[in-house]
C-alpha cells in the first residue's frame, strides 16, 4: 500500500510538473503528503486538542488531498472508494460553504464535474458547492464550457452548470473570452430544458455587437414555436434596447420580473462571498465634506477641452457674403483661423478682428503677439475674468472629489504659465487664485506648476503680500522635505528676476519719481528689499533645520547671487547683504563648489560696493541712493573673515582675541591653518592630489609643504580645477605685495 | 410651483430677459400653440446694493436660472459664452447656507402649509453613502423657530445656530448620531426647496422675492 501511493504520488507530481497550468503546481506540489490509513486516523485525535489555527491548516491539507484525489479520477478499485470518495466529498462541501475555494480548486473541480469522471451525482454535488473565495477565473470557465461540446455529461448537469454560471457571474474576473463563446451559447438554446437558464446567461452576456439578424430571426422563431415565454420575451427586449430597428414586434415595456430567481441555492453563500471580496479589496471611501461642485460646466458643456476653440467673431451671423462695397473699403475681417504664420499675420494686421471668446488666444502664439501690440484694455480685462473664472472652477483642490481631472487642471496651468512668460508679464488674475487657493494647498499637488505661477506674480508692495501669500507659504517651507524648500527658494528667484527686470524697464522709462505702482523710487526698493530680507530669514531657518544641507545651501547661494548683482546688471539703486548665518556656513561648509560659489558672490558684491561708491560720488545728487556705512562695514566684516580663513590663516581672530602664548600652550596651535585653502575641508582633496601630481610615488603627504612658490603653483591648479569663483575673488580682494608674508586685502571704506 | 436649476454670472449690458424654447412639433394637436421646452431667465432681485463694480450704464444680471432639459441648457449656455464670451458657473449652496434658508423660510407666516420640512443630509461611509431624512411637521417648526427668534425684524446667526441645534439634539437623543459632523444637502419646507447643487423649487409665490433676493446675493458672492 505506502509504495503504491509512493508511486501514485510521484507520478502525481510527475504529472503536475508537466503541466501546462502555472496556479496547479503551487499548491499541490508539495502538500501532496504521503500519508497511511493509520497515520491519518492518529492525526485526526492529536488535533483535536489542538488550537483552531492547526485545525484549519488540517482542513486545507484535506483539502489539498480531496482535490488531488478528484483529480487523479476514479479508480478502478473496490469498495473502499466509496467511503474515501463520500470523504473528500464532504471535505470540500465543508470548505467551499465555510470560506469558499480558491480559482485554481475552482478550475480543477469544475473539469472534474463537467467531465463527468466520477458519474452523474458526484458532479451535481461538486457542481453544487463551487463557491467561489474572492473570484473565478475565467480560463476555468472556458475549459468548463469545452467539456459541454464533448457530451460526457447529462443534461441535468448542464442546467446545473448554467445555473451556476448565471449565479456566479458577477464573480468571474474578465468576461471578454466568455462573450467570444456567445454564438455557442446562443445554439444551447435549441434545448428546451437549458432555454430559459441560457437565456438568462444570454441577458448577462449580451453586448450591443452581439446583436444580429439572425439571432433575432432565430429568436422570433423560438417564441412563435413556443409561446410568449418570459425568457424569451427578456432577451428580446434587450436586444430591442441594442437595436431597435430589428426587431418590429412589440414587448410589454413595463415587466420587470423575468427570470426565475434561479439562485436560490447559492444566495446566502453569494452574499458572503460579496463580503469576502469587499474586505479584500476595500473600495477608498470617498469622503464628500464640504460643497461638492461637481465637473466644471465648461467642460460639461462645450468642448473636450477647457480653453475654446478660436472662432471668428462673426462666424455665426449666417452666410458671409461679402458685398463690393466691402471688398473696396477693407474693412472685410480677416477669419482667424487662416492665420498661418508671422508674416501672414503683419499682413493682415489692420484687418483682424478678435475671436469673440478670448480665451482661445491662450493657444495661439501669433494672437498673442497681436495682443500684445494692441492698446485695448477690453481685451486684458476679458482675459482676466474669462482665467479667474477658469482656475477658480477647475481648481482640483477646492473640490474634493475632482482629482481625476488634475491632468487638465495641470494643462491649463500649462498653458497659463507659458503664455506668462511669453508675454513677460504676470496675470492679475492668477495672483488673484494663487491669494484664494494657497491656504487650501496640500504642497503636493500640481507642484511644480503652482511655484511656477508664484515666480510670474506682478510686482507690488511686500507688506501686502506677505499676510497673503508668504505666511501660508512658510510653514509649508519649513515643514517640506529639502526638495520642496529647494524649489520653492528657485521660484522665489525667478520672482525676483522678474521683479527687477520689470522694474528696471520701468526706471528707465520714468527715472525716479514714478514706478508701475504710482509708488516712489524709495518705496518701491523698500518692497524688494523687504522681499529679499525676508527670503534671507526663510533660508537661514531651512538651513538650520536641515543641518546645513549642501543641495539647500546651493540654491540659497543661487538666490543671493542675483541678488549681489542688482546695482550693476538692473541698474537700481540696491544693495543688500546676506545674513551672516548663511555667509558663516557657506564658509565652513564641506563642499568645495559651495566655497567657490561665496568667493563668486564676494567678487560680485565687491564690485557692486565700488560700482556705487564710485556713483554716489559722480553723481551725489540725483541718485536717492545712499551707500550707508552699515553695508560697508558688514562687508568689510565679510570679507576680513574670509580672507584672514582662507589666506592669511588667522581664523577667528577678530572680535575673539585669544592669546597667542595661551594657544600655544594648549596645544591648539594646529586650528590656526585649517581652515586655509590648503587644509580647508573642502579643499583638502586638492590639496593631496596636487602633491600626489608632484610626486605620485610618496607615501605621506606634507601639507605644510604647500607654502611660497609652492601655495602659487597651488593656486594656479586650482584654478585650473575649475575655481573661478576663487580666482575672481582673489585677484579683485587681495593684493599680494613681494615677499611671501606680506599680502594685504583691500576693503571697502565709506566716504 | 416651479422648479429651477440655478447658475449665476455675470454679464454686462443686458435687460431683464426671460428666454423661451418652443418645440416644433408635426402633430395638428400641439400646432396652435407650441408646447414650452425650455425656460431661462435672467435676474437680479435686490442686488444693486451688492454690485459695486457695475457702472451706471448697465445692469447687473448676476442670476441665472433655468427649467428644463439639461441638454438644451447646455446648448443655450453654450450659445452665450461662445457669442457674448462670459461664464456660466453652477451655483453651489453650502451647508451654511442652507441652514440659513432652513431658518429664513420657517420664519415665514404662511395660511396654511402645504409640505412639511424636511431636512437630507450625506453622510460619507463606504461602500455607499448614507442619506438621513428628518421630516418635520411644519408647524411644530414653526413653534420651535418661534421660542427661539428673539430680535424682532431680523435673524441673527445665533438663532439660526440654535435652531439647527435643537434639531441636531433632538435627532441624537433618539438615534444616537450627531449630525452636525454630516452634511447638510437638501432643506425643504413649504416656502422653497434648495438643494446643494445649486436645485431649487419655490412652493409659495407670496415669498418669491425674498427667495430671489437671497439667491441673487448668494450669486454675487460666489462670482466676486
Amino acid at each position: 500500500m505506502a509504495t503504491q501511493r509512493k508511486t501514485r504520488s510521484s507520478e502525481l507530481q510527475n504529472k503536475i510538473s508537466q503541466g501546462s497550468n502555472s496556479f496547479q503546481t503551487n499548491l499541490l506540489a508539495w502538500k501532496v503528503k504521503e500519508k497511511s490509513g493509520d497515520s491519518k486516523s492518529v492525526l485526526k485525535e492529536s488535533n483535536s486538542t489542538e488550537d483552531p489555527k492547526h485545525a484549519e491548516d488540517q482542513d486545507e491539507d484535506d483539502l489539498q488531498i480531496a482535490v488531488g484525489y478528484f483529480q487523479k479520477g476514479p479508480k478502478k478499485t473496490s469498495l473502499s472508494k466509496n467511503t474515501m470518495l463520500e470523504k473528500h466529498l464532504k471535505t470540500v462541501e465543508n470548505v467551499a460553504w465555510k470560506n469558499g475555494l480558491a480559482p485554481e480548486t475552482i478550475d480543477i473541480l469544475l473539469n472534474v464535474a463537467l467531465s463527468g469522471k466520477f458519474g452523474n451525482a458526484i458532479s451535481i454535488r461538486i457542481l453544487k458547492c463551487m463557491i467561489p473565495e474572492t473570484l473565478i477565473s475565467e480560463d476555468s470557465v472556458v475549459k468548463a464550457v469545452s467539456w459541454l461540446c464533448v457530451g460526457k455529461c447529462s443534461g441535468n448537469t448542464k442546467v446545473l452548470f448554467y445555473r451556476w454560471l448565471v449565479a456566479m457571474f458577477d464573480f468571474i474576473d474578465h468576461k471578454k473570452q466568455i462573450n467570444l463563446l456567445y454564438g455557442f451559447f446562443f445554439a444551447s438554446l435549441q434545448d428546451d430544458a437549458l432555454c430559459p437558464h441560457v437565456c438568462h446567461l444570454l441577458y448577462l452576456l449580451t453586448k450591443k455587437e452581439n446583436v444580429k439578424p439572425f439571432r433575432v430571426r432565430k429568436l422570433l422563431d423560438l417564441q412563435v414555436k413556443m409561446g410568449l415565454q418570459p425568457h424569451l420575451q427578456a432577451l428580446l427586449s434587450l436586444y430591442k434596447t441594442f437595436a431597435p430597428t430589428l426587431i418590429s414586434v412589440s414587448l410589454p415595456m413595463r415587466k420587470k420580473i423575468y427570470f426565475n430567481n434561479s439562485k436560490n441555492l447559492w444566495t446566502s453563500a453569494l452574499v458572503a462571498v460579496k463580503l469576502r471580496n469587499q474586505r479584500a479589496f476595500p473600495e477608498p471611501p470617498k469622503l464628500t465634506l464640504g460643497p461638492t461642485k461637481g465637473c466644471s460646466l465648461k467642460r460639461k458643456w462645450s468642448s473636450p477641452s477647457v480653453i475654446p476653440a478660436l472662432n471668428s467673431a462673426n462666424k455665426d451671423c449666417g452666410e458671409k457674403t461679402l458685398s463690393l462695397s466691402d471688398y473696396f473699403s477693407g474693412s472685410r475681417s480677416f477669419p482667424l483661423e487662416e492665420l498661418q504664420s508671422f508674416p501672414h499675420l503683419l499682413q493682415n494686421i489692420h484687418c483682424l478682428e478678435l475671436p469673440s471668446q478670448m480665451s482661445s488666444v491662450l493657444n495661439n502664439s501669433l494672437l498673442l503677439h497681436y495682443i500684445n501690440c494692441v492698446k485695448d484694455e477690453s481685451i486684458l480685462l476679458r482675459l482676466y475674468y474669462w482665467l479667474s473664472q477658469a482656475l477658480q472652477e477647475e481648481c482640483i483642490w477646492y473640490n474634493m472629489n475632482n482629482y481625476e481631472q488634475e491632468k487638465e487642471f495641470v494643462n491649463l496651468l500649462d498653458i497659463v504659465i507659458r503664455v506668462q512668460c511669453f508675454l513677460q508679464e504676470g496675470f492679475y488674475s492668477c495672483e488673484a487664485f494663487l491669494y484664494k487657493s494657497l491656504p487650501l494647498w496640500d504642497g503636493f499637488s500640481c507642484r511644480s506648476q503652482f511655484l511656477q505661477l508664484l515666480s510670474w506674480v506682478p510686482f507690488s508692495s511686500f507688506s501686502e503680500m506677505k499676510p497673503l501669500l508668504f505666511n501660508h507659504l512658510a510653514p509649508l517651507f519649513l515643514t517640506s522635505t529639502i526638495y520642496f524648500k529647494c524649489s520653492l527658494l528657485q521660484s522665489l528667484k525667478e520672482l525676483l528676476q522678474n521683479w527687477l527686470l520689470w522694474l528696471s524697464m520701468d526706471a528707465h522709462v520714468q527715472p525716479l519719481t514714478s514706478s508701475p505702482l504710482e509708488t516712489t523710487l524709495g518705496e518701491t526698493m523698500t518692497s524688494l528689499v523687504q522681499l529679499i530680507e525676508y527670503v534671507g530669514w526663510l533660508s537661514l531657518t531651512a538651513l538650520r533645520l536641515e543641518s546645513n544641507n549642501t543641495l539647500l545651501l546651493h540654491f540659497i547661494l543661487d538666490f543671493f547671487e542675483k541678488v549681489c548683482d542688482i546695482y550693476v546688471n538692473y541698474d537700481l539703486p540696491l544693495l543688500v547683504l546676506f545674513p551672516p548665518v548663511i555667509f558663516h556656513s557657506a564658509l565652513l561648509s564641506l563642499d568645495a563648489s559651495i566655497l567657490n560659489q561665496l568667493c563668486y558672490i564676494m567678487y560680485r558684491y565687491h564690485n557692486n560696493l565700488t560700482a556705487a561708491k564710485k556713483n554716489n560720488v559722480l553723481k551725489k545728487a540725483k541718485s536717492e541712493f545712499n551707500l550707508s556705512s552699515k553695508i560697508c562695514q558688514e562687508f568689510n566684516y565679510y570679507l576680513t573673515a574670509m580672507v584672514r580663513c582662507l589666506w592669511m590663516s588667522k581664523p577667528f581672530d577678530k572680535g575673539m582675541y585669544v592669546d597667542p602664548q595661551s594657544l600655544e600652550n594648549s596645544g591648539v596651535t594646529e586650528y590656526k591653518y585649517s581652515l586655509n585653502l590648503v587644509q580647508h575641508p573642502s579643499l583638502l582633496s586638492y590639496a593631496a592630489s596636487f602633491l600626489l601630481q608632484e610626486s605620485p610615488e610618496e607615501r605621506t603627504i606634507d601639507l605644510t609643504s604647500i607654502r611660497g612658490k609652492k601655495w602659487n603653483w597651488y593656486l594656479d591648479y586650482l584654478f585650473s580645477e575649475g575655481f573661478q569663483g576663487l580666482e575672481l575673488f582673489i585677484k579683485s580682494s587681495i593684493r599680494r605685495c613681494a615677499g611671501p608674508q606680506t599680502q594685504n586685502k583691500s576693503t571697502m571704506s565709506e566716504h | 410651483m416651479e422648479q429651477f436649476k440655478l447658475m449665476e454670472r455675470a454679464a454686462v449690458g443686458m435687460a431683464k430677459c426671460k428666454l423661451l424654447i418652443f418645440s416644433k412639433s408635426q402633430s395638428s394637436r400641439e400646432q396652435r400653440e407650441g408646447k414650452v421646452l425650455w425656460t431661462g431667465w435672467f435676474c437680479c432681485v435686490f442686488g444693486d446694493s451688492l454690485l459695486e463694480t457695475a457702472s451706471e450704464d448697465f445692469t447687473c444680471l448676476p442670476l441665472f436660472l433655468a427649467n428644463g432639459a439639461e441638454a438644451n441648457t447646455s446648448l443655450i449656455g453654450g450659445w452665450f459664452q461662445k457669442t457674448f464670451d462670459c461664464c456660466f458657473s453652477p451655483l453651489a449652496i453650502s451647508a451654511f447656507n442652507l441652514s440659513w434658508m432652513a431658518a429664513m423660510w420657517t420664519a415665514c407666516e404662511m395660511d396654511h402649509y402645504t409640505a412639511t420640512t424636511e431636512f437630507f443630509w450625506s453622510v460619507p461611509c463606504s461602500p455607499q453613502s448614507l442619506d438621513i431624512s428628518y421630516a418635520i411637521h411644519p408647524e411644530d417648526a414653526k413653534a420651535l423657530w418661534d421660542s427661539v427668534h428673539k430680535t424682532p425684524g431680523e435673524i441673527t446667526q445665533e438663532e439660526v445656530d440654535l435652531f439647527m441645534d435643537c434639531l441636531y439634539s433632538h435627532f441624537h437623543r433618539h438615534f444616537k448620531i450627531h449630525l452636525s459632523a454630516t452634511r447638510l444637502v437638501r432643506v425643504s419646507t413649504s416656502v422653497a426647496s434648495a438643494h446643494t447643487d445649486g436645485k431649487i423649487k419655490i412652493l409659495c409665490h407670496k415669498y418669491l422675492i425674498g427667495v430671489l433676493a437671497y439667491m441673487t446675493e448668494l450669486a454675487i458672492f460666489q462670482i466676486e
